[in-house]
């Protein structure tokens, strides 16, 4: 796992061989009420042609940082601390020039709702061909040609005749499909996907799916994909990172995060999802209460409002000191790391069956 | 398409008729005898009864609202000569035709409109853009304060202040006056360049707010941001993008606007005491004179109809997913 040997701390990953670097993120937001710290000192990596999964509930911050990293957050009403180093480039000091040029060329992003992500008064093909025609100055036959070529390759039936339908013309899988190849027709390094199958049918869900990773084998991608669906990202992702009111709880590689999770938020997590092959009559265990204001956020561990290990950690730690994550695969917790394997093996395991 | 607009237009005349028939039926329950109206003075009984005859008022009801309504497709002929379709009658009052009555005035209408409607679109569109591009700043608030105060101003307000500072005060300009545009355009657009401001000033607002906030609304939507996630500039983004959402609202304002405009300002008539088709219609309604009324009012249904569907077919013409349904 050399994608996960990074220490947190150094400011600086000049020298990394990790094609996008994040650390220590904050995105503020200002509102009317006052602050929201969305994303709270975050770092990651992710390498060339390798899948970072992040989950965690509504409101974590995983959509934050990947607009940020897009530079796609309002500048007049958040901050941005930290670093976001793509390919070297560093992205938080960026002119919105330079960003343009990045955007849809060396990163790309699909977005969870391919009805709404797509204009509806412009054909399918033109806003295809649109960021093809300005990142390489195609001319429009040629960006014809690529996007034809782009809709065939994601599966669209008839692309040349499809390139000149509107989005409301197409199903929703097919939209989706044609988001791929509107995020994939630049040959971008880095693809973020945000939730790209939660608004689709599950068989949809398992084409498109496979259809990423077939994509991402032929175009060598680095792909962030964000998601809540633990089942989607055990198909996807190589590592895991787990966030939590803003901040990194859990991370490691897929297997080890889901095999043997070690922070009570990623156990609630697991519990709370249901299982094909389950007893009808076991109970999901959902994680009690609700995630906290990010306006306020507790203090210590942001989880420990929820958690049922805050007397088993005792001494009042876990609302006055805030866990480190360590470098590697780690958890963010207070638990001896002993404890939290007995935990999960003698109570949480026999649960998730 | 064609069969939308077969339907609509059978729709817009069917409409025509019932308007034709309210108002002429409602106009028969007012208890005047119009033949004595138009008598005046030194009126004999024999006098009336010539005059009815000429008037065709000594027909039972239906039959001349019959006869009113084929005139219209058809012409008709009066005792004054014959008078060509798209006939609305003659005039109690003048004895003039009224489709020529309408025609007279409306080419001042029809100026008032269109100087108005260019100078408020044109003003209000592009200092909306600007306060939503702006958005938050100092501009934004500017812009937005200033048509918050000019959008409570009235014309009969305004205009006066206006007449009194530029015409009477300073003698920097004429009383509004309708010349011939086709005779001398300067002096027509110098003519009637206060009512277009002092009108474009009321309108001017409505466009501003309006284009702001359905910008500011076009500018959060989704596919917006991803068209500026795949690296498309903030400006193209502003102006394909979210300009393209804004417009069916700001479409079917201008076609209200239009319309009620085109079936006459009755106010800014008044106020710059120009005569138009507004005019016409409040004159006819104190004189009594139910050819006329209904001839304007008519007029006035035909605009609103028509733009109206005018203003569908743009809609169709700007939301693809409008033109199959």
């Amino acid at each position: 796992m050399t994608t996960l040997t990074k220490t947190e701390d150094t400011p600086s990953p000049t020298g990394s061989d990790a094609f996008l670097s994040v650390r220590d993120l904050r995105v503020r937001f200002s509102t009317e009420d006052g602050i929201v710290k969305a994303v709270d000192g975050l770092s990651f990596d992710v390498e060339r042609g390798k899948t970072l999964g992040i989950v965690g509930e509504s409101g974590s911050g995983k959509s934050v940082t990947n607009l940020t990293v897009l530079g796609l957050h309002n500048p007049k009403t958040s901050t941005v601390e930290g670093e976001i180093v793509l390919d070297g480039q560093e992205l938080t000091t960026a002119s919105e020039k330079d960003m343009e040029k990045l955007r849809g060329n060396k990163v790309a992003m699909i977005f969870q709702d391919p009805l709404t992500a797509f204009s509806p008064y412009y054909t399918i093909g033109r806003q295809i061909a649109e960021p093809y025609m300005k990142h390489t100055g195609a001319s429009k036959k040629e960006a014809k040609a690529r996007t034809i070529e782009m809709l065939d390759r994601v599966g669209i039936p008839q692309p040349a005749m499809r390139f000149n339908d509107y989005p409301h013309q197409y199903s929703g899988g097919m939209r989706q499909r044609a988001m791929i190849a509107m995020a994939l027709i630049c040959d971008p390094d880095l693809l973020i996907a945000d939730e790209p199958t939660t608004a689709l049918d599950v068989t949809v869900q398992a084409q498109i799916l496979d259809l990423l990773k077939d994509l991402q084998q032929e175009f060598g991608s680095a792909i962030v994909f964000i998601t809540h669906d633990l089942g989607v990202i055990s198909h996807m992702a190589d590592d895991l990172l787990v966030m939590y009111a803003g901040r990194a709880v859990e991370r490691g590689s897929v297997r080890e995060v889901l095999r043997a999770p070690q922070h009570p938020y990623t156990w609630g997590l697991l519990s709370s999802m249901p299982r094909l092959g389950g007893d009808i009559n076991e109970e999901l265990m959902p994680i009690p209460g609700s995630p906290p204001s990010l306006l306020n956020p507790p203090t210590g561990c942001a989880f420990n409002p929820r958690c049922t290990y805050v007397d088993t950690v005792g001494g009042g730690r876990c609302s006055s000191e805030r866990p480190p994550l360590a470098d590697g695969r780690a958890a963010a917790c207070h638990l001896p790391v002993d404890q939290r394997q007995d935990i999960f093996i003698d109570q949480i395991k026999p649960r998730l069956g | 398409m064609l069969q939308f607009l077969i339907r609509r237009l059978t729709g817009a005349v069917m409409i025509m008729f019932l308007i034709g028939a309210f108002t002429f039926f409602l106009f028969y329950t007012v208890p005047q005898d119009f033949a004595a109206l138009s008598c005046g003075k030194n009126c004999t009984p024999e006098n009336i009864a010539v005059i009815r005859e000429n008037l065709g008022l000594d027909k039972p009801i239906t039959t001349q609202f019959w006869e009113f309504m084929v005139g219209i497709v058809a012409g008709r002929d009066f005792a004054a000569g014959s008078c060509p379709a798209p006939c609305l009658g003659q005039s109690f009052a003048s004895g003039e035709f009224v489709w020529d009555s309408i025609m007279d005035r409306f080419p001042l209408t029809l100026s008032l409109t269109i100087g108005g409607l260019v100078i408020f679109l044109f003003l209000g569109l592009a200092s909306g853009l600007l306060a939503a591009w702006k958005r938050g700043t100092a501009v934004d608030k500017t812009v937005s304060g200033a048509s918050m105060v000019l959008s409570s101003f009235q014309i009969y307000f305004l205009g006066p202040i206006v007449l009194g500072l530029l015409v009477y005060q300073t003698g920097w300009m004429e009383n509004p006056k309708y010349h011939e545009f086709t005779e001398d355009p300067l002096a027509w657009a110098v003519g009637l360049l206060i009512p277009w401001a002092v009108m474009a000033t009321i309108f001017v607002a409505q466009y501003t707010r309006m284009s702001r906030s359905t910008m500011i609304e076009q500018l959060q939507e989704e596919h917006v941001r991803t068209a500026r996630a795949k690296g498309m500039g903030r400006k193209y983004v502003f102006f394909r993008y979210a300009w393209r959402g804004s417009l069916t609202p700001i479409v079917t304002i201008i076609g209200m606007d239009l319309s009620s405009l085109l079936a006459g300002g009755v106010v800014t008539e008044f106020t710059f005491d120009l005569a138009g088709i507004g005019r016409l219609a409040v004159e006819s309604s104190v004189t009594k004179d139910l050819p006329l009324t209904m001839g304007v009012m008519m007029f006035g249904a035909f605009f609103i109809l028509i733009l109206n569907i005018i203003v569908d077919l743009c809609y169709a013409y700007i939301d693809p997913r409008v033109r199959l349904a």
